[in-house]
């Protein structure tokens, strides 16, 4: 190791140039306050890029049933598998199945989009730009149909964001 | 006299009257196909199996050219390929094309060929004739008109397999449809192999629809316990469950079919299962135990008893195994114990497959030592002996106890019995009763052996581990065995298998050889083919 000179040992003169750099940048924010970085997070919602995968929604059709068809193929390029589908017969029989339970772990997912990729009636998307989920059990992190449909409200569950309309 | 004939380059020697798809596929080289059936009349309407035959202009269907000395065929030449993207693109003019939602994906042969020879880019502008869907044809069997390729396949099945003559052909052009007679439903026993050799998800099964996808599937080769027939099977499995059978082709035992009896029969493995072991408490109610300590209760039991006042109850529904080992059993460890084989009620038989005795391994049973099937009056002879309390215990291996005696007679019989020990893999009727209760594995959760009636020796594998504390019962019979004395080294199921194959007349082969079709008992003079 690089032995310190006396001045350099003494450390002053580096504490006070530190200090400069601090001080500047004080009363820059204070001066100039719309160029600061920082968020007021949670009292502002954050901004989220349309592009973000959030959590899940389950779209709905124009009748308002969900656009789920039950093919799983969502499950099946899961690669956390995490979604989980029980199909059932439909009560139109020009309907061929559709999804009589659709849960989603959401602790297991990580994020990765395959399954909006893979549905091929965009069914599912993860557009809600919500990503601070939240909840005190395990279990109320596996969200059922009505959820991702939108039609509860998670039980239990603080959300960063509102769902988006 | 054989044919001598070229295939893709390939000399190959074909049987006389073979037509040139079974010469090629007897020579291992695959021909695309939609209506040929190896045990179907040929219909020729598909146009999948198109090859080039030297020396002709046009293609030629294979499956009804026969062959003939000195051909030379190609398969898979650029004409063919292209022949066959011709013919896609016509089946698929007014196919839905819905593979999300229909439940043959994965193990369709228009997805397996049209990967493969399809046109991919769809030339077709026109509004597609629409037609029936979800049409119900009987008590399991679904049909969708629009993916239809009328084949015919289900229809000849119908026709010249079960002769039942359900199916037709009804309009024409391309309003033609599969339908069932008027008031005719597809509800014969054998309904179900319409929808395995449909080559499309036209038909498809009422108890399977939806309930997976078939790629999450796995197949375990096995034997189907419903009858005495064996008939060979693929379980098809996910997650240590069962979600359909499937017939395996062996020409000799069921050709390429399955009754449906049989192809519902898988349900039963995850009813009322018994996944941990029990014993009575002091308290006389029956708490859970670990198999060590039921075994060690049962050995109890049996060790502190004359064995001529111990009676076996059992039915022929375990392997070879398991009834060697039982045999061996009761002959070494307790000599003079009464044995009683139960059938069950006889069941549906027929000309075809099934047959009356729904027990797998009847003649197993009996050639690995155990007595013969019991005739209503040894029942009533053991119930007697109960009764007047010359059988002081009872062991009942897989039997439906209340069935067997009568409710009431069995409720007797309980208060009479100082002890009964139970051994099955669900908890049937009386099972309640027991002083210990031991859980044995399903056939598809282990490996064995069926004899059937025929004789013919048939092999099956564990598609998965045996849940809870369940074992194979030849183990159990091992381990009781031990307890009470004996000295048995019996690993696993093969070891007890060089047993049977050093001692049992008849089944001196090697397990390995006994393979996937099955053999005869040696010494057995058996019919050779199957329908005996
Ligand atoms: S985002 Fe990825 S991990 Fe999460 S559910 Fe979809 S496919 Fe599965
Ligand atoms: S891929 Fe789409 S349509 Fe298919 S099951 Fe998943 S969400 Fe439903
Ligand atoms: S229903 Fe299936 S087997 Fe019957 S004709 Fe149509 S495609 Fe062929
Ligand atoms: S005929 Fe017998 S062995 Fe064959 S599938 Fe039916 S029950 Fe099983
Ligand atoms: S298989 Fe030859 S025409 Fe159908």
């Amino acid at each position: 190791m690089r032995k310190l000179t006396f001045w350099q040992r003494l450390y002053l003169p580096e504490i006070l140039r530190g200090m400069l750099v601090t001080t500047r940048h004080f009363w820059i924010n204070v001066l100039r306050q719309r160029h600061t970085v920082t968020q007021q997070y949670p009292e502002k919602p954050t901004y989220v890029s349309e592009r973000y995968r959030g959590r899940h929604r389950l779209t709905r059709k124009e009748d308002g049933s969900p656009r789920c068809t039950a093919c799983m193929l969502c499950a099946t390029s899961c690669p956390a598998l995490c979604i989980h589908i029980v199909a059932a017969e439909h009560s139109d029989p020009t309907v061929e199945k559709h999804p009589a339970s659709f849960t989603i772990d959401e602790l297991r997912c990580v994020f990765c989009g395959l399954c909006v990729e893979a549905c091929p009636c965009d069914a599912i998307r993860m557009d809600t730009g919500i990503f601070a989920l939240a909840a005190e059990k395990r279990e109320n992190f596996i969200y059922p149909r009505e959820l991702l449909l939108g039609d509860a409200m998670p039980e239990n569950i603080a959300e960063g964001k509102a769902p988006a309309p | 006299m054989a044919k001598k004939l070229t295939i893709d380059g390939k000399e190959i020697t074909a049987r006389d009257d073979a037509t040139i798809i079974q010469a090629a596929h007897e020579a291992g080289i695959v021909i695309p196909h939609y209506c040929y059936h190896p045990k179907l009349s040929v219909a020729g309407n598909c146009r999948m199996c198109l090859i080039e035959l030297e020396g002709r202009p046009k293609l030629e269907i294979s499956c009804n050219t026969p062959v003939a000395d000195d051909m030379v065929v190609h398969t898979n030449s650029p004409k063919v390929i292209e022949g066959r993207r011709g013919v896609l693109e016509f089946l698929l003019i007014n196919h839905p094309l819905d593979c999300p939602i229909c439940d043959q994906a994965g193990e369709c042969g228009l997805q397996d060929y049209y990967m493969s020879y399809g046109l991919y880019q769809s030339r077709f502008q026109e509004e597609k004739v629409h037609g029936r869907k979800v049409v119900d044809f009987g008590p399991d069997v679904v049909f969708d008109s629009e993916r239809c390729i009328l084949c015919t396949r289900c229809v000849r099945f119908c026709d010249e397999v079960t002769h039942t003559n359900e199916l037709g052909i009804f309009e024409r052009g391309d309003t033609a449809q599969i339908a069932t007679f008027p008031g005719k439903q597809l509800d014969n026993p054998y309904a179900g192999n319409t929808v395995d050799i449909c080559p499309v998800g036209a038909l498809t099964s009422k108890d399977f629809r939806f309930k997976i996808r078939v790629w999450f599937l796995q197949e375990t080769s096995s034997v189907c316990p419903g009858c005495a027939r064996g008939c060979n099977i693929n379980v098809h499995h996910h997650d240590g469950r069962v979600y359909r059978l499937k017939p395996r082709r062996n020409d000799a035992v069921n050709d390429t079919w399955m009754c449906d009896a049989g192809r519902f029969g898988y349900k039963s493995l995850h009813e009322n299962r018994l996944l941990e072991a029990a014993a009575r408490n002091d308290a006389g109610g029956l708490t859970p135990a670990t198999m060590q300590d039921a075994l060690a209760r049962a050995a109890d039991l049996l060790r502190d008893r004359n064995p001529a006042t111990i009676a076996v109850l059992a039915a022929p529904q375990g392997t070879n195994e398991d009834c060697y080992l039982l045999a061996k059993l009761t002959a070494e460890m307790l000599p003079g114990c009464r044995i009683t084989m139960i059938a069950g009620e006889p069941g549906d038989e027929d000309d075809f497959l099934l047959r009356a005795d729904k027990n797998p391994n009847s003649r197993g049973a009996q050639d690995m030592g155990l007595p013969a099937l019991a005739s209503p009056d040894d029942v009533a002879q053991l119930a007697a002996a109960i009764d007047t309390g010359k059988i002081e215990m009872l062991v009942a291996v897989d039997v439906d106890l209340k069935a067997i005696f009568g409710t009431e007679t069995f409720a007797r019989l309980t208060a009479k019995l100082q002890a009964l020990i139970v051994q099955g893999s669900a908890m049937r009727p009386g099972s309640e009763a027991a002083q210990v209760l031991l859980p044995s594995a399903a056939y598809v959760e282990r490996h064995g052996t069926f004899t059937n009636f025929q004789g013919r020796i048939q092999r099956f594998n564990a598609a998965f581990a045996p849940p809870g504390a369940s074992q194979p019962a030849w183990r159990i019979y091992r381990r009781l065995a031990n307890l009470l004395g004996a000295d048995w080294n019996y690993p696993n199921h093969e070891a007890v298998w060089a047993d049977i194959a050093d001692t049992v007349p008849g089944y001196g082969i090697d397990y390995a050889a006994i393979g996937d079709q099955g053999c005869l008992i040696s010494s057995v003079d058996s019919p050779p083919s199957g329908r005996g």
